[in-house]
């Protein structure tokens, strides 16, 4: 069976962000690029499940040259082909997920995993959009997996729990923390991915479905009282909580 | 194209959850100021207090889909009846809750209704006819103004962060309920475990959490009874969740849950983004950390910069003086 994994080239969470002078994107000078965090999970997921049932795992991305830094380490790792859908600047979800799915159909692959989010513009949505484009069964926020021939059985967390989900192939399975600890890629690996072919193609022009108006930066909050250093400070702290928050 | 924006509630185990209050009371909102009409879906078996709840809120009509085989979530059946409907009343809008339901759900229903989908909406306002959406991007370090082209629209909202007010014209919601004879369950939830007993972060008004400030988990005992007190959760950093003193289920944050409760009390946090990313829209933020310069200091409200092994006893022990 074909594997498929969908990766997302993100800003490090730890950077700092400047908007752009358009005012709707971020300035990319100055800010580190990483590989999605909850995309690691679903390459190690996706590998695994190939180390039980064979085939081969295809890296999927949609962005622009930098990405394919994204698609080696995910090769590094063990993927075996890459494919870079170019496209700048690409926000909607929905243009995302068009995209993708018709590269997943191309590819035929059956199983594709996703992360749960994309910690860029946190959407939590590309995998879910991408199934229902594709007809494909899908579970979100998976925290364990298991197939058996064609049958599914997942976790999803949820506010309380879990749920235990049932389905079969073909399914998108989007990824959480908790599912696996993805591997470092090996000094072989690293060796092997440079020798694997990205394939690069202009990502299908689509029309978007939502517009960005513009991005701010929030006004920073009045930074908090300080109210004291040590425990004489508790029954002010009451106080306010009783009479000026009205919260207790 | 007729105008009905559609508020899509959610029930757990036959009750209607408190987000379900927000999406109609929001959907109701929207409705006067756009001139449509407000009309809640929702699916299950047995279904609580459904019409008055919907009278309170201002809607005009509910319509239950039942079956005993939905009470649980079901993304394939669920999907079905709600695109259903959707194209059935020609619905121009339609709102969600932002939980893991909702989440899940709006964005299958928009690719069935080709509309476009904003998630996890701090802001809905009406300008000119359109409505203009706020959410946070890029853990909050930005946030993104946006609407949605097309004919159909989907949005969810953030829960505990939008008001809930009861109509001022009380007009008896008219209820439908449509039996579903042979649900679609190609997708299904076949048990829920629960995290035993214990309120979760996300439902709760008062937050009590742990960082590694408290230096091992034999200690969260303080935090557990400062929770206790206030009759509040109690939560977790990352760092603590990794290091295996806590649940997961506990965790705040971008890889854990969102959180807006009314207060929300950060103990030996430091405030690191993916934390804030959980918890900034929280309406009251307490700090006790023994770093003045600790990050959470900057968006919490009130702060003790000082030790927290000696604050949060006096604490518990001040908020049990006036319970
Ligand atoms: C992709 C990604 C996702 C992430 N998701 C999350 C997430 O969902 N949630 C999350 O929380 N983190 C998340 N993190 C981790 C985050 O970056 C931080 O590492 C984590 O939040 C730190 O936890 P902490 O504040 O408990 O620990 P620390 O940063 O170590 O802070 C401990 C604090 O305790 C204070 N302290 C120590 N002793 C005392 C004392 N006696 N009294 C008072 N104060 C004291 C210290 O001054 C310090 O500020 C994520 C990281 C990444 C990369
Ligand atoms: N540009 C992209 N290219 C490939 N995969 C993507 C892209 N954007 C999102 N994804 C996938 O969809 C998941 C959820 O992203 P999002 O819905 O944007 O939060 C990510 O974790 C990726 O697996």
């Amino acid at each position: 069976m074909k594997i498929a994994v969908c990766v997302s080239n993100v800003p490090d969470t730890a950077t700092k962000i400047k908007i752009g002078a358009d005012g709707k994107s971020i300035e990319s000078a100055g800010v580190t690029y990483i590989i999605n965090p909850y995309d690691e999970y679903a390459i190690e997921e996706a590998l695994k499940t190939k180390e039980k049932t064979g085939g081969e795992v295809v890296v999927i991305s949609l962005g622009a040259d930098a990405s394919k830094e994204t698609i080696r380490k995910a090769l590094a790792m063990g993927a075996d082909q890459g494919v870079l859908l170019k496209k700048d600047g690409c926000y909607d979800s929905f243009s995302v997920a068009q995209a993708l799915a018709e590269e997943i159909k191309a590819q035929n692959c059956e199983l594709v995993f996703m992360g749960k989010q994309s910690v860029d513009y946190d959407n939590c949505i590309t995998g879910q959009l991408t199934a229902e484009i594709l007809g494909y069964n899908c579970i979100s926020v998976v925290v364990n997996f298991k197939l058996e021939g064609n049958k599914i059985t997942a976790e999803r967390e949820i506010e309380g729990g879990r749920e235990v989900v049932e389905t079969e192939l073909p399914a998108i399975i989007t990824t959480q923390k908790g599912l696996n600890e993805p591997r470092y890629a090996s000094l072989k690996g690293i060796m092997a991915s440079k020798k694997k072919v990205i394939e690069e193609k202009p990502a299908k022009d689509m029309s978007d479905l939502t517009e960005i108006i513009r991005l701010t930066i929030p006004s920073a909050k009045q930074p908090g009282r300080i109210i004291g250093t040590d425990a004489s400070a508790v029954s002010e702290l009451v106080r306010l909580l009783r009479e000026e928050a009205k919260v207790i | 194209m007729a105008k009905i924006i559609l508020a899509a509630i959610e029930q757990r185990e036959g009750k209607l959850k408190r987000n379900a209050f927000e999406v109609m009371s929001t959907a109701k909102r929207l409705a006067d100021e756009l001139g449509l009409q407000p009309i809640a879906i929702c699916i299950g078996n047995n279904i609580d207090g459904l019409g008055e709840a919907a009278t309170t809120y201002g809607i005009t009509k509910v319509i239950h889909y039942r079956s005993s085989e939905l009470e649980n979530y079901s993304p394939s059946a669920y999907t079905d009846i709600i695109s259903a409907y959707g194209k059935e009343i020609e619905a121009e809008y339609l709102i969600f809750s932002n939980t893991s339901l909702g989440r899940d759900l709006a964005p299958r229903t928009a690719v069935r209704l080709s509309a476009g989908c904003l998630i996890d909406c701090i802001y809905l306002r009406n300008t000119n006819g359109e409505v203009i959406a706020l959410r946070p991007v890029f853990a909050g370090k930005a946030i993104m103004e946006a609407k949605i082209n097309g004919e159909v629209k989907v949005f969810t909202i953030r829960p505990n962060v939008f008001k809930t007010e009861t109509a001022g014209d009380k007009v008896k919601a008219d209820v439908e309920i449509r039996e579903i004879g042979n649900p679609n369950l190609g997708t299904k939830v076949i048990a829920v475990k629960k995290s035993e007993g214990k309120l979760d972060v996300a439902e709760a008004d008062i937050i009590v959490s742990g960082g590694r400030g408290l230096k091992g988990p034999e200690n969260f005992k303080l935090i557990e009874e400062l929770a206790e007190v206030l009759g509040g959760a109690v939560g977790a950093s990352r760092a603590v969740v990794d290091a295996g003193w806590r649940n997961h289920g506990e965790q705040v944050g971008q890889t854990g849950k969102t959180v807006s409760p009314k207060l929300y009390i950060a103990c030996g946090i430091s405030g690191a983004i993916q934390h804030l990313a959980g918890m900034s829209t929280s309406r009251y933020i307490v700090a006790i950390n023994k770093d003045k310069d600790a990050p959470i200091f900057n968006i919490a409200d009130y702060g003790i910069a000082g030790d927290l092994f000696e604050i949060i006893p006096a604490l518990t022990e001040e908020i049990r003086k006036i319970k």
